[in-house]
């Protein structure tokens, strides 16, 4: 499975530290809140909510530079809109990917 | 140049904020998590430039751009391609940064702010081909333009930042608002119900007190809308 990383935050900071934990410490609130709020969008079966949350969550799949999960979650929002809902488990291990790798860093 | 930044999240302020570092010439002066703070802050201040996110809850940037009577020059920053077409027809929009924005593509926009002056219908003439015909509308789907009959559309539902426009044959969702579409219509045809729901009168099945039965749909009437729909019908 493609392993999350730190490549554009680095290509971003240029060195800058600070940055550098600034925005993995927002990494860390931000993304179990969206998780969750994806996670209970799921369960209402409200789908069109779902895909929304599945838009903002990837942002933060690319800034953890995960190019094919974010190809994924395109395609999987656009599913969400047509009421398909067959990717989430999928979707699931990659937003769990991103947990742990935040998590160690 | 003075700047905001307003985007509901947090990490993608701090980019943005991160990105404006690298250019002396930008200075933010505030970052908003949500539009309605943004428009109180921008009716009583001036600023340049704006780093607009288009997906926000409740309020889009698209939606922030209409209600400001001057607006000053905007960077759309998203991680939707498929408001390009959208875009342009905004005469304040600069550029527009699909999400994850890289220096050098932050760079270029600043480069293009910095010279931005010049109303931009003569461009958006050249991407958006309108169809004057007033019995058709053009969606933006997925990057396709895609042509709608419009006595063909019986219902439009508001969702979140999306619209279901149901047809005859066809359900198609659009990032877009009610009210855009409600200023599409013609008056004559289709009427808002409620503050989700337009639809087209001469598809109606039946009306019970509160609702109205257009094809398999029961939709909710509102209390403030009934008498105009009472008065569009030709009543016995």
């Amino acid at each position: 499975m493609e392993q999350p990383n730190l490549n554009y935050i680095q290509e971003l900071s240029g060195g800058d530290l600070e940055f550098e934990d600034k925005i993995l410490s927002i990494l860390k609130i931000e993304l179990p809140e969206e998780i969750n709020h994806y996670q209970k969008t799921i369960n209402n079966q409200d789908f069109n909510k779902s895909a929304q949350a599945v838009h903002k969550l990837k942002h933060k799949i690319s800034i953890l530079g995960l190019e094919k999960a974010y190809s994924f979650a395109e395609i999987y929002e656009k599913e969400l809109n047509s009421g398909e809902v067959n990717k989430h488990f999928e979707f699931l291990k990659i937003l769990d990917c991103m947990s742990q790798f935040l998590a160690k860093n | 140049m003075n700047c905001i930044i307003i985007d509901d999240e947090a990490a993608a302020r701090a980019v943005v904020g991160q990105l404006c570092k690298s250019v002396d010439s930008l200075n933010i002066v505030e970052q908003f998590s949500n539009a309605i703070q943004a428009i109180k802050y921008l009716n009583q201040n001036e600023i340049d430039l704006i780093f607009l996110d288009i997906h926000m809850p409740d309020f889009t940037g698209f939606d922030l751009i209409q209600t400001l009577k001057s607006p000053p020059k905007v960077i759309l920053t998203t991680s939707d391609k498929n408001f390009a077409i959208e875009a342009f027809e905004y005469e304040c929009i600069v550029d527009y940064l699909v999400k994850p924005i890289t220096l050098p593509r932050f760079l270029k926009a600043i480069q293009k702010a910095e010279k931005f002056n010049v109303p931009k219908k003569a461009l958006k003439e050249a991407f958006v081909k309108e169809d004057n015909s007033e019995n058709q509308l053009y969606v933006n789907i997925d990057r396709r333009l895609i042509k709608i009959d419009l006595p063909s559309i019986y219902l439009v539902e508001a969702k979140g930042d999306y619209i279901l426009i149901k047809t005859d044959t066809k359900n198609y969702t659009v990032h877009s608002t009610l009210k855009k579409i409600e200023d599409k219509l013609p008056d004559d045809l289709f009427l808002k119900v409620h503050r989700s729901y337009i639809i087209n009168l001469k598809k109606i099945i039946d009306i019970e007190d509160n609702s109205v039965l257009i094809a398999k749909d029961v939709i909710p009437v509102s209390r403030s809308n009934r008498p105009e729909l009472m008065k569009r019908l030709n009543l016995l």
